[in-house]
């Protein structure tokens, strides 16, 4: 299979003789160095990911860590010092002022961290507008528009202004104005990061469903591990610019290969984000086997049903199938975080 | 009797200063000595600064400062004819718009235009409390017999106010697109907004006749078109940087961007700039009355002229009222702007 979107050996240095640095960056010098030594801000150093059709790409790292800088290279809002960015095979930088255009038009939409509606447009029209700029139809903007708010449950609300509007209900319109573009590729920027929790909650569930519709190709950014292992297909841990893990989220949480991911990942409920399928083991003749579980149950679901019992083991099913075994042992084991990495 | 000569002797110069000396003509100071009759000698400083009037006194080759602004003059004088070849033609176009909407605001009846300008506070206003007081202002300049003249004022106010708008929102887009510009656009803008009001109208009077309505719409206009400028400049610049990035994200062209982005978030500034524009428009149109601009402003002028002080200051009170419902009609409309985005 071939990702839909790859990024291959991009650098971002921000300065006026970026390109310059980029070799000095490869021969190893530091983003402290780079700084002190030439004025220079090291963005981003060797990126390497590829992003596949219908997933949900979470890139997470912490504030000032280049996640706003990298997403912001697949529409080229920003341009790379150095690399490629292909989607669907076609490299991005090869493209000109118009064909630009158009691949923000028709390929990519964006959602962002403070919503960026235009204030003075209701929200019927602020959800028209990716039509609207492309000089479609009213009656056609205006089905569209109408359906994809109605879809993120704003029926009622299209003449509002966004400013008579909560945090949560923009967030909405935003989400909505992404889904009317109808595009293949959906950038998130830390889209729910500016909501209340409980609001968070339900928006990245509204994602989710969403998402099992829609099999959007879906890039999200995030500071918080909760809401990136919810989320996630394919986890990205970004750290001062560059790349420590990527991988299946379960695994990283499993087997963080940096002290950087340990301290992310010591935090969470382990019991409530590792799910069975993580931690079971190949079926095994001679072990008796106390019931049967399903592949996506988490831990606590099991812990509840042993009873607290380390001596039970269950089969695990997926789809009406027996694929694997889980033994109490090993399950209480993983959720010790530096325990679990010698499974 | 000047102090400086042993300077010139000392530097050897004698021989050049006195190269070709002729009688120059008295510097101010002698003409002033002459006539009060003392001797410089017993009345002159000490040590009088080395100014060109004093260093010529030593050395004729040295010019007076009269030489100076009488060059100036010169200067002008020598490029006037280019400068009105060019000038005229361009700025014929005011001229027609002045006494097009003179004549109009002179000859439409009472009947019609005072209901029309009522109306028209309202559409702009939608306040009724606003074209209340517009209504009775109208009827008060109707009532004193100053409804021509209010009526000459308001038809000079709105061509420059609409020219300046015109004019003033492009420069100042262009402004906001490119530091540059801003850069040098900016030194001229401080120059217009301190020069004292009395001294760009210098120059016009050389450039074109007193008899032209142009001479004063421009003088207006320099005037008044520095605040839209300004806040066209500010408020595309304020424009929230994020909206700017989701437009650039889903693909506008930058003229989408300008015409539904950047100018529809500048409008409260925009807006606030015109208000300015209007105000200053209507200050610069009683200046502009020494220059033969119609309207409130000449009667102030009799006023001083002739002393006749009730003349005078209803004049001002009339200008003062026409000022007020100006400026509370444009500034209705900016809340309206305003009140439709911040509701909660
Ligand atoms: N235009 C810029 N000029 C210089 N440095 C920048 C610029 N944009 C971002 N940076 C730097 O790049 C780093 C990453 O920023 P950003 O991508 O916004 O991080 P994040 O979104 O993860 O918080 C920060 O250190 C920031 O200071
Ligand atoms: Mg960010």
């Amino acid at each position: 299979m071939t990702a839909k979107v790859s990024i291959r050996g991009l650098y971002k240095i921000f300065g006026p003789n970026d390109k310059a640095m980029v070799d000095k960056v490869r021969n190893g010098l530091t983003k402290p160095e780079l700084l002190e030594q030439h004025q220079h801000v090291l963005g981003l150093e060797d990126i390497n990911v590829e992003m596949q059709s219908g997933e949900i790409t979470v890139i997470m790292g912490l504030s000032g860590s280049g996640k706003s800088t990298l997403i912001r290279h697949l529409n080229r809002l920003i341009d790379p010092t150095a690399g490629e960015i292909l989607v669907d095979g076609q490299d991005v930088m090869q493209l000109g002022p118009s064909d630009l255009r158009e691949l923000r038009r028709k390929m990519m939409s964006m959602v962002f961290q403070k919503f960026a509606l235009l204030p003075h447009k209701t929200v019927l029209q602020n959800a028209e507008m990716p039509l609207s700029i492309q000089g479609r139809e009213q009656s056609e903007m205006d089905r569209e528009a109408r359906k994809w708010l109605n879809r993120v449950g704003l029926d009622g609300f299209e003449d509002r202004f966004p400013s008579q509007l909560s945090g949560g209900m923009q967030q909405r319109v935003g989400i909505a104005r992404a889904l009317t573009a109808n595009t293949d590729i959906m950038l998130m920027d830390e889209a729910f990061s500016a909501l209340d929790p409980l609001i968070r909650t339900d928006m990245q569930n509204l994602l989710l469903e969403l998402q099992k519709e829609l099999h959007k190709t879906i890039i999200f950014i995030t500071h918080d591990l909760d809401e990136a292992l919810k989320l996630a297909d394919h986890l990205v841990i970004l750290k001062d610019g560059a790349v420590v893990q990527q991988g299946e989220p379960q695994h990283i949480l499993l087997n963080p290969n940096d002290p950087y991911i340990e301290d992310f990942v010591s935090d969470i409920n382990r019991a409530r984000v590792l799910r069975v399928r993580s931690v079971m083991k190949p079926l095994a003749a001679e072990v008796k086997i106390d019931g049967d579980v399903d592949a996506k149950s988490n831990l606590e679901k099991i812990i509840a049903l042993s009873g607290g019992d380390t001596t039970k083991s269950y089969r695990v099913v997926e789809d009406g199938q027996a694929i694997g075994l889980v033994e109490m042992v090993d399950l209480v084991r993983a959720l010790v975080p530096r325990a679990s990495g010698t499974k | 009797m000047a102090r400086y000569e042993g300077l010139f002797d000392a530097l050897g110069l004698r021989e050049w200063c006195d190269a070709d000396k002729t009688e120059a003509p008295m510097s101010m100071a002698q003409l002033l000595a002459q006539a009060s009759g003392g001797s410089e000698e017993a009345t002159g400083p000490v040590l009088p600064f080395p100014s060109l009037d004093t260093l010529n006194e030593a050395c004729a080759r040295i010019g007076q400062t009269r030489d100076l602004t009488e060059g100036i003059e010169q200067g002008f004088l020598a490029i006037r004819g280019q400068l009105k070849f060019v000038l005229d033609p361009l700025t014929q176009p005011l001229s027609w718009m002045l006494d097009g909407a003179l004549w109009v605001f002179e000859t439409a009846p009472w009947w019609f235009m005072m209901p029309l300008l009522i109306l028209v506070s309202w559409f702009v206003s939608k306040s009724r409390g606003v074209t209340l007081f517009v209504a009775f202002v109208l009827f008060f300049f109707a009532a004193i017999d100053h409804y021509n003249v209010a009526m000459q004022t308001l038809a000079i106010v709105f061509v420059c106010t609409g020219l300046s708008v015109g004019f003033g929102v492009p420069i100042g887009i262009g402004m906001s697109k490119s530091d540059t510009a801003q850069r040098m656009i900016v030194p001229i803008l401080d120059l217009l907004q301190t020069l004292p009001t009395f001294v760009y109208l210098i120059p016009l009077i050389f450039l074109f006749s007193v008899t032209e309505s142009k001479l004063f719409g421009i003088a207006i206009i320099l005037y008044a078109i520095v605040p839209v400028i300004r806040l066209t400049d500010l408020g595309i610049r304020l424009v929230d940087k994020d909206v700017i990035e989701a437009a650039n994200a889903f693909g506008m062209t930058n003229r989408q961007k300008l015409v539904r982005v950047e100018l529809p978030l500048a409008l409260p500034n925009i807006m606030a700039g015109v208000n300015q524009t209007i105000m200053m428009s209507l200050a610069m149109v009683v200046i502009a009355s020494l220059v033969s601009a119609p309207g409130l402003g000449v009667l102030v002028l009799r006023g001083i002229r002739n002393l006749e002080l009730g003349v005078g200051i209803v004049a001002g009170l009339g200008i003062v009222l026409l000022a007020v419902i100006l400026d509370r009609v444009s500034k209705a409309a900016l809340a309206r702007v305003d009140k439709q985005r911040n509701t909660h």
